[in-house]
């Protein structure tokens, strides 16, 4: 597996989504948001439509697509009186309406559109392992340098307001991080499947852990696990790979569910 | 005494036309230990609001330490205890985790717990008595051991003054007690201004100085013995919703 060049490329885009998307996710999960990341997600989609109409990079307008519909949602939710779903839901089908109308207007409902929807972790190449690679690792320390902040949010959100901790900001760049790992795992899962490398992995080490930090730790190996061991079982089964992998977390949650369920 | 809390004039509305609260005239000085009680819907927690900052008067002036308590910039030194506060979500935060999180306010965000600030937590949590359940998931553990968590995280970041709304609620008779006797004991031993505000007063009242009965205006203030007996009466019409 190893000497095939497109694998080696794969799996290192894999590894590094594998471990951003749950580490970004945690937090989403714990203030109860499990859904956000599957809004920008469609966000995105409108931004792939995009790219793909102006002939641009479908990657780079799904990335400021993303961006701004998660910026959009923080200032409906926090400014505009719309309660965190609707908020979520007026973002999540305007992005789709937008994607559908694009995609008809550049006639691409083709194979390169279908890349996007469902992944094609196969087809990376050098450039974008780069881009992954700076982009997930910029994520990855943005997540542990507000870790605090987002932990502190996350467990009492109007006692950090009290104490003056800046609640819209983090939300934001929590949103931005959410976007981004949106934007990355777009190539390895695919748009509809994201918000699940995002989710189970958290899930899953939710009933394992002892700790908020013990989860992040547990969800992130749990993601990274997942990755590799879902690209590996998709090479030798000719599996799609997208889905492989989310099966695979998917059966991390169940084997972390029975576990849990047999020691109680 | 120095004014810790000063609310000149506050009337207070969600909307145009409501009167949630009413011409509220009410200084805290600093170190004072205040019941704010009142039925449910009475406006006790909109007042807390206010003195925090929270929400902004629609008439008169609401002040802390002596600036207007919206831009109030010693924020670090408020500690606030939330009602039913829980460790958020599903993540099994222990007790340490959730006090570590007193230690977050607008001036350091990012980065690590410094040495001094560990020694703070364990401090805090030490002072509440839960040093033998510090890495106990807070989800864990019975209602009057989680509010005492959360008080230690409201310790942890040294506050002046400690706001604690509806402190009780979901909490047996005997923590109660528990609580109002470890309250007595910071507000002795650390001279912290704390304003205690709940639909009930039973388990705080021997050891408050003032209590401030609102029900859309201030309606008694004085040390609890002053109170009228009948207003003890859960049916009286100042305790009734």
């Amino acid at each position: 597996m190893l000497e095939s060049e497109f694998m080696r490329l794969a799996l290192a885009a894999g590894a590094i989504v594998g471990v951003l998307a749950p580490a970004v996710g945690f937090f989403l999960v714990q203030r109860r948001q499990s859904l956000f990341g599957d809004g920008i997600g469609h966000v995105a989609f409108a931004g792939v439509a995009a790219g793909i109409l102006l002939d641009v990079s479908p990657v780079l307008t799904a990335l400021v697509f993303a961006v701004l519909g998660g910026i959009a949602i923080e200032v409906l939710r926090s400014r505009g009186g719309a309660a965190g779903d609707q908020a979520l839901a007026l973002v999540f089908y305007t992005g789709i309406a937008l994607g559908v109308v694009l995609v008809a207007q550049a006639g691409a409902l083709n194979v390169d559109l279908f890349q996007y929807l469902f992944g094609s972790i196969l087809t990376v190449t050098r450039g974008d392992l780069v881009t992954i690679a700076l982009l997930g690792g910029s994520g990855l320390a943005t997540v542990a340098l507000l870790y605090r902040a987002f932990a502190a949010v996350v467990i009492d959100e109007e006692g950090a307001r009290v104490a003056g901790v800046p609640i819209g900001s983090l939300n934001i760049a929590l949103a931005t991080l959410t976007a981004v790992t949106v934007a990355l795992s777009m190539r390895v899962v695919g748009i509809l499947l994201v918000a699940a490398l995002m989710v189970l992995p958290v899930s899953a080490a939710g009933r394992l852990a002892w700790s908020m930090r013990s989860t992040l730790v547990m969800a992130t190996a749990i993601g990274l696990a997942s990755s590799i061991c879902g690209l590996t079982i998709s090479y030798y089964a000719d599996l799609p790979p997208g889905g492989t992998i989310v099966l695979v977390a998917a059966g991390a949650y169940l084997v972390a569910l029975a576990a849990t369920a047999r020691g109680r | 005494m120095p004014l810790a809390v000063e609310l000149r004039g506050v009337s207070f509305g969600y909307r145009p036309g409501q009167r949630v609260l009413e011409g509220i005239d009410l200084a805290l000085g600093e170190g004072e230990f205040v019941a704010v009680a009142g039925p449910n819907g009475g406006g006790k927690t909109t007042l807390m609001r206010i003195i925090l900052g929270l929400e902004r008067p629609s008439e008169g002036v609401a002040l802390l330490y002596g600036e207007p308590a919206h831009r109030f910039s010693g924020r670090h030194a408020l500690g606030y205890l939330a009602q039913r506060s829980q460790a958020g979500g599903d993540a099994p935060a222990t007790v340490r985790e959730v006090v570590a999180a007193g230690r977050m306010s607008s001036g350091r965000i990012v980065g690590r717990l410094r040495p001094d600030d560990h020694l703070l937590v364990a401090e805090a949590i030490a002072r509440v008595g839960l040093e033998a359940n510090a890495d106990t998931p807070v989800r864990t553990l019975s209602g009057g051991m989680q509010q005492r968590a959360f008080i230690a995280k409201a310790l942890a970041g040294q506050p002046s003054l400690l706001v604690l709304d509806e402190p009780t609620t979901g909490v047996d008779a005997e923590s109660q007690e528990s609580l109002a006797e470890l309250l007595a004991g910071l507000h002795g031993e650390l001279g912290v201004t704390i304003v205690y505000v709940s639909h009930e007063f039973g388990a705080v009242e021997h050891h408050v100085q003032r209590l401030v009965l609102v029900r859309r205006t201030i309606v008694f203030d004085g040390p609890p013995h002053d109170l009228p007996g009948v207003w003890h009466d859960p049916g009286h019409m100042h305790a009734r919703e």
